[in-house]
């Protein structure tokens, strides 16, 4: 299976990253490169085997739902590249 | 006395508990130390004054009950530090300034460590070698131009050049065992759930885990102590008697049980990596362990398998990158274009493949052939480990398929660069602790590491091993302070 450019470019909008055509076709020769070295997965027969999805063998904790924190506001948005008052600030979304 | 900067851990706490040094005096040794070693690139950010200021604060109130009493401590730069800059070694955390502190950091300093600064890594831990820093490469001390491995290079390197008595790391496929091996030092991948991820930087959640890295066994053993324990703010935290390890920690292994896995005997491998090994088999021989001769059958799948789950945990905890609560924001011409170049510009070639490798394994269409794929061999990689460890105690291999290269050689081929976790990531997609000691030299006098891998919880074997081993192996780096000259 190869990975063409338009496909490298779908996966670079769901990644929410722009990527100019010279970036894209690099990314495409790499990701073939590392996609054909994980093709090697499928030698195996997995057909009856429980998927791992944690290794901590546990099951979630519960826990009250308490506050622990409060009147952090200020050190949310201390890091935030624009705020006004209280709020974080972006690009107009709404015309 | 030998200088403050080359005493091990153990060494500088008895001499700060026995008056013989203070901690504002090893606080100065360690900073004099690294203003003439910038060369080698290891800090990202200096703690320097506040270091200095706090030590001095402990000479005047001292108290030498704490584990770590007044000792300055140099981080990887992926634990978030409360009011110290915090980055990842990315460009979209340049400015980010944490306003919380992580557990195994708070853990450090509630023992009396002190924050000497934060030091260089891959980018969000992306690498191994230390090359996709946005804050340039490292040196490794041991010879000029060569990797001091990845992604806790900057740990390794300030670890063999002394300039910390000991560091933390975080290991995600092999980042602290790795680049212990390249340098001549230790580094132990605790159990998985040992450590809090809380306040560390997220890469993979599933397999991320801290481990201390330090001169010799016992420092680590020390260290574990300190930063091993059971955190309510990580889901994933486990509840399990800890050890303390230091005092625990014996060279009798009399009668263990050690695995040999004959897969670990890869194409290609250099011959004195076999040797080494080799070697290692009659060290633990000698020190009383019995060799058993083991397979793990599924050896060859472990990367194809990390590069799947590693890349698709990674997108997803990379979203939070987003420019709006935190970190580098471009200029756009709406929200999504703002999105699109922040983080086109924030993140760093490796980091934009793996995103790219994450979101296509997990978008439509291709989830079932390749994350729950690569979750099913994942499970038979651990039952391979659950089955060796019913003859067992332990496991022995190389830590690594070869010696530190040269800065620049693997940086364009990315297959070549994930090879280098051959031995180490099968351990992190199994959830195993395991160690890596320095255990001789290759052609050039580059150090080569021997792996430990012990059962889930069970450290104290691995270090009981590890100690036993390195006093028999009794490696010795020869560091020329060539970046001074």
């Amino acid at each position: 299976m190869t990975i063409d450019l338009k496909t490298v470019k779908h996966i670079s909008k769901l990644a929410r990253i722009s990527l100019d055509e010279k970036k894209a076709e690099k990314l495409a020769t790499d990701m073939n490169s590392i996609f054909e070295f994980i093709e090697k997965l499928n030698e195996l027969n997995t057909d009856n085997v429980e998927p791992l999805t944690s290794i901590a063998e546990t099951t979630l904790r519960f826990r009250d739902d308490k506050i622990t924190s409060e009147n952090i506001r200020e050190k949310i948005l201390k890091n935030s590249p624009e705020t006004n008052d209280d709020f974080f600030v972006v690009p107009k979304v709404v015309e | 006395m030998s200088e403050i900067t080359s005493l091990t851990l153990y060494e500088l706490i008895k001499n700060i508990k026995e008056k013989k040094i203070s901690s504002n005096e090893a606080a100065k040794s360690f900073v004099d130390r690294a203003e003439k070693s910038k060369k080698i690139n290891v800090y990202v950010t200096e703690n320097f004054e506040n270091c200095l200021k706090l030590s001095k604060e402990f000479d005047d109130k001292p108290n030498f009950d704490l584990k770590l009493p007044g000792i300055p401590i140099a981080v990887k730069d992926l634990f978030c530090t409360n009011e110290v800059r915090t980055t990842a070694g990315s460009n979209i955390l340049n400015n980010f300034v944490p306003t919380y502190e992580s557990t195994v950091t708070q853990n450090i300093w509630n023992e009396g460590g002190i924050l000497l600064g934060k030091l260089n890594c891959d980018e969000f831990a992306m690498g191994s070698s230390n090359e996709t820093s946005f804050f340039g490469n490292v040196q490794n001390p041991i010879a000029e131009d060569l990797v001091p491995g990845g992604s806790s290079g900057g740990s390794s390197a300030a670890l063999a050049a002394n300039l910390t008595p000991v560091t933390i790391g975080t290991d995600t496929g092999g980042s602290i065992r790795q680049p212990a091996s390249f340098t001549g030092t230790v580094g132990l991948k605790p159990t998985y759930g040992s450590c809090s991820r809380y306040g560390i930087v997220a890469f993979a959640s599933s397999l991320d885990q801290a481990g201390p890295m330090s001169k010799d066994v016992k420092d680590s053993s020390i260290l574990l102590e300190v930063i091993s324990s059971f955190d309510k703010k990580d889901s994933t935290s486990i509840d399990f008697k800890r050890n303390n390890y230091s005092s625990e920690l014996t060279r009798n292994i009399k009668g263990l049980k050690i695995g040999i896995p004959k897969e670990y005997r890869v194409d290609g491998m250099p011959d004195e990596i076999e040797k080494l090994w080799k070697k290692g088999i009659e060290y633990a021989k000698d020190c009383g362990a019995e060799i058993i001769d083991i397979s793990l059958p599924h050896t060859s799948y472990a990367l194809p398998t990390y590069y799947i789950v590693a890349p698709a945990e990674a997108s997803s905890n990379l979203a939070r990158y987003d420019g709006v609560k935190y970190g580098l924001r471009s200029s756009g011409k709406n929200l999504i274009d703002m999105y699109e170049k922040t983080r086109s510009e924030g993140f760093g070639e490796e980091v934009k493949r793996r995103v790219m490798i994450g979101t296509y394994v997990l978008s439509s269409g291709y989830y079932d052939a390749y994350y729950l794929k690569a979750q099913k061999v994942r499970q038979l990689i651990k039952q391979d480990f659950d089955q060796a460890y019913n003859k067992v105690d332990a496991i022995l291999t190389p830590s690594t398929p070869s010696s530190a290269f040269k800065i620049g050689e693997k940086s364009n081929d990315p297959v070549s660069m994930y090879l280098n976790d051959i031995f180490t990531v099968p351990v992190n997609l199994a959830g195993l602790p395991g160690i890596s000691i320095p255990a001789g030299v290759d052609k050039n006098n580059y150090p080569l590491g021997l792996q430990i891998i012990g059962k889930p919880f069970d450290e104290q074997t691995v270090l009981n091993i590890a100690y036993s081993m390195e006093e028999k192996i009794n490696y010795k780096n020869n560091i020329t302070d060539w970046w001074m000259k």
